[in-house]
């Protein structure tokens, strides 16, 4: 838009209808001054560096919308629902480690986001919501469109507040913008009523901060460090426990030096995943439910386990009693409510990873005596490998799919999932090399998340490729929002690895619920791949051996977004597994030893 | 690709020495050391602001610490309010109550106050009037005040610790009370030390000083 006297407004309708979106002269950056809240809500979103905003508009966020009008510096993403917004949004930040932003209209807007924001807070993923609410004098009459944001999202934010005035609408965001990325990262809410976002202020927003009582650990205790380190080097089995932490602290440079000087076996956790190169000999992978036979195995004859940003949820840990039971557990986090809470802590390190790691580095005086142990964790890759049959021709093995898309693509392409069977088939037989390239819903579980969070994935690293591995039950989901990547032109790849049957559900029934399919059958399914055509991105089906290779290198090279509909084999199930509550030692390779646990 | 495998019977495979207990401890199966519930006050200065109350009781509730009581109140610093929350749990959940507690973004800081703290709750209760020259004595006895007094009801206050309530309560009984309510502990530490206080700069005081 030209920097003219003209009202804004005017000028925009011009350049929209001349048909193209206002362009702004390249490297020049301008400024317009605050005049209502919704300004400095845009300003303060630039301040705090924002680049894409995901979300719905309505009638509560309109002034927030109009006063995006004229703003080039953040591009506005318009998705088809708001869950899809806020996974896209959630997605953006793990991929660029900067907190996401999605926006909703008050009401249904706002309970729509709960979903993405509950899967946020279990995965302590930066994201930041902004939701309109009705006007500040019709709060608490159930006016049109009213909901308690405040008080549905309390128990699934790191931090939530409702804005009551112009003057300080633009720091409550920045305030919450710095939440949502210092310490511990989550998500945040500002609710934003409609008259505070209307109302006039010339007030610019300050640069975004916390509140000085924020004050998340940095270094950890000396002492505990130099404890925490002789217990190590005195280990004979020691293990590291990779978490989500790692790669959110960006501690994953400290994590590989630290575990290949000190030659120490590396696990990790599903979030955890890509915080250590899977193909190194130390890597043994992820453990829990349905984790490697070796990662288990280690994980349970550990005597010195080193976890950093875990919080040892119960799908990793199976039954606590049978959990490390040998292990002294030194546990690196930086969020002082995580220690202890379900494994109790033998020398507890406070503190951001990468520093924590640093100081156990200097405390460390030799390496521990572990070559036995290293050889021993060897042979259970060995005994214990990842595998499936093949068939000749047909069905298809999803495990099969996985890894050849894997072979077809970069080292560092991007995965992205549903929820279900495919999710651990694509944790099991893709090999992630890099941090930020495995993109899920961990603690939430969340069918629907794949598709979304492959466009935010897309949007903050363009130059990566994106594959989401979708199951038909949650590509169902949230399928919609291939109009979102049809529209942006997004080159993204979906996988539906499609057994008919919301499968993980069918595999729970099959071993505990005497095989009894109650509602988990998928007979009406659509043709996926026709359904992708019918919303503009392309579409193939695979049904046997045949076409696989051609297919998927097709897919790949599209220049947009496609979908690779995979008739897999529907018995197909996921083994490993470690029964819920149950002991990681004992894990079933196959259903018949299911009854043996 | 080759067939299914074998997986590691569980009497093959080499049992580790320790063990867990069900809540992760680590434990000496000799003496394994059960964790008896305890009560523990805690002070917890907060930002004074709409929905800072209801984010603690969300807390506590959804967290399924068991709570006893809490009250709340301000300070003479207009922007912090203090509240003193009983809860009974055995020692892990105590620890984590006070972790889930200083986590939430309004709270400035937290503490557990040692048994010898200043505890002190309030408790009205309304009694048949009926007999009012013996409620006098017990009112006097207790150190208390009549509040209201009528024809049929006559109204008292009582302050103390828990034991001095509970029993003042039993002493009234016999008049028959048709009332009651209490307010819960409201505590402070004793002497110089401080009961959960702020630095200038915001963060959490470390030494004995003294707070509001
Ligand atoms: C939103 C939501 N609803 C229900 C569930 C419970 N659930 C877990 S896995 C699963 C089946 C998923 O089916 P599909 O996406 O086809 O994956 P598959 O297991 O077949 O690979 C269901 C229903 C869930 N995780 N999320
Ligand atoms: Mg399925």
């Amino acid at each position: 838009m030209s920097e003219g006297a003209q009202t804004p407004h005017a000028d925009e309708v011009e350049s929209e209808a001349e048909g193209g979106p206002p362009t702004e002269p390249e490297g020049e950056s301008h400024v317009e001054p605050v005049e209502t809240g919704a300004d400095a809500v845009v300003a303060a979103l630039k301040n705090a560096g924002a680049e894409y905003l995901f979300g719905v508009q309505g009638g509560a966020i309109m002034p927030v919308y109009d006063a995006l009008y004229s703003e080039s510096d953040l591009n506005h993403v318009t998705m088809a629902h708001e869950q899809g917004a806020a996974h896209a949004a959630d997605a953006f930040g793990i991929v660029s480690g900067d907190p996401g932003v999605c926006m909703a209209t008050s009401g249904p807007g706002a309970t729509n986001l709960v979903t993405g924001l509950a899967d946020a807070s279990m995965d302590s993923d930066p994201l930041i919501a902004l939701t309109g609410q009705v006007p500040t004098n019709f709060v608490g009459n159930d006016a049109f469109q009213e909901t308690d944001t405040i008080g549905v999202t309390a128990p699934i934010t790191k931090f939530n507040y409702f804005s009551s005035s112009p003057d300080e609408v633009g720091d409550d965001v920045g305030t919450a913008f710095a939440l949502a990325d210092e310490g511990r990262q989550g998500p945040t809410l500002v609710d934003l009523p409609k008259d505070v976002t209307q109302g006039e202020t010339t007030r610019e927003p300050t640069k975004p901060k916390t509140p000085d009582t924020y004050n998340p650990p940095e270094e950890a205790d000396e002492d505990a460090v130099e404890a925490a380190a002789d217990c190590l080097m005195d280990a004979e089995k020691p293990v590291i426990l990779a978490g989500g932490g790692v790669i959110k602290g960006e501690a994953w440079h400290e994590l590989y030096d630290f575990a290949t000087e000190y030659e120490i076996p590396v696990i990790t956790t599903m979030p955890g995943i890509g915080a250590f190169p899977e193909d190194h000999e130390l890597s043994l992978e992820m453990a829990g439910m349905h984790g490697t036979g070796y990662a288990n195995m280690a994980i349970t004859m550990t005597d010195c386990l080193l976890g950093i940003g875990t919080r040892f949820d119960d799908r990793l840990t199976g039954g606590l009693d049978s959990f490390a039971p040998d292990a002294e557990v030194i546990h690196v986090d930086i969020d002082p409510a995580e220690i202890s809470k379900n494994v109790e802590a033998d020398y507890p390190l406070l503190g951001d990873a990468s520093e924590v790691i640093d100081q156990l580095d200097d405390a460390m005086t030799r390496a521990p005596k572990a070559e036995e142990w290293r050889e021993q964790c060897q042979t259970w890759k060995d005994e214990y490998p990842l595998d499936y049959e093949m068939p000749e021709d047909r069905p298809l093995k999803p495990q099969y799919i996985v890894e050849q898309f894997d072979e077809a693509t970069d080292d560092d392409a991007i995965v992205t999932t549903g929820v279900g069977q495919h999710q651990m088939w694509a944790c099991q037989y893709w090999t992630y090399m890099e941090p930020r390239t495995w993109v899920s819903s961990h603690g939430l579980g969340t069918m629907g998340y794949g598709v979304p969070a492959s466009i935010g994935a897309k949007l903050a690293e363009p130059d990566k490729e994106v594959v989401s591995f979708e199951g038909d039950g949650s590509f169902l989901m949230t399928s919609q929002e291939l109009t979102v990547a049809v529209r942006e032109n997004l080159d993204i790849t979906i996988v539906v690895l499609n057994n008919e049957a919301i499968g993980m559900v069918r595999q729970w029934q099959d071993g505990f619920y005497g095989g009894r399919h109650m509602a988990s059958q998928y007979p009406w399914i659509p043709e996926f791949d026709k359904l992708a055509e019918a919303y503009g991105a392309r579409g193939w089906r695979l049904e046997d051996q045949e076409n696989v290779e051609e297919t998927i290198q097709e897919a790949i090279e599209y220049d947009g977004p496609s979908v690779v509909d995979v008739l897999i084999d529907p018995e197909e199930n996921v083994y490993p597994m470690v029964p819920s509550g149950g002991d990681n030692g004992q894990f079933a390779l196959s259903e018949d030893m299911l009854d043996d646990i | 690709m080759t067939g299914k495998l074998p997986g590691p019977s569980p009497d093959e495979r080499q049992r580790p020495a320790g063990r867990r207990n069900e809540q992760g401890i680590r434990i000496d199966p000799e003496v394994e050391a059960e964790h008896e519930p305890r009560r523990a006050v805690l002070s917890a200065l907060v930002e004074h602001r709409p929905g800072v109350l209801a984010d603690v009781s969300g807390l506590f509730s959804r967290r399924q610490f068991n709570i006893e009581s809490l009250t709340v109140g301000t300070t003479t610093d207009e922007d912090r309010a203090r509240m003193t929350i009983v809860i009974e749990e055995p020692e892990p959940g105590i620890e984590q109550a006070k972790k889930q507690l200083q986590k939430l973004i309004p709270v400035v800081d937290v503490r557990e106050l040692e048994p010898d703290a200043v505890q002190r709750e309030l408790v009205i209760l309304k009694l048949n009037g009926d007999e009012p020259d013996k409620v006098q004595a017990i009112t006097e006895m207790y150190d208390g005040d009549t509040l209201d007094a009528g024809p049929r009801t006559i109204t008292v206050e009582i302050t103390g610790d828990e034991q001095k309530i509970d029993d003042a309560i039993d002493a009234y009984a016999q008049f028959g009370i048709r009332e009651v309510v209490r307010t819960g502990y409201a505590s402070l530490s004793r002497g110089e030390q401080p009961t959960a206080a702020v630095n200038e700069d915001g963060t959490p005081k470390q030494v004995t000083a003294d707070d509001d």
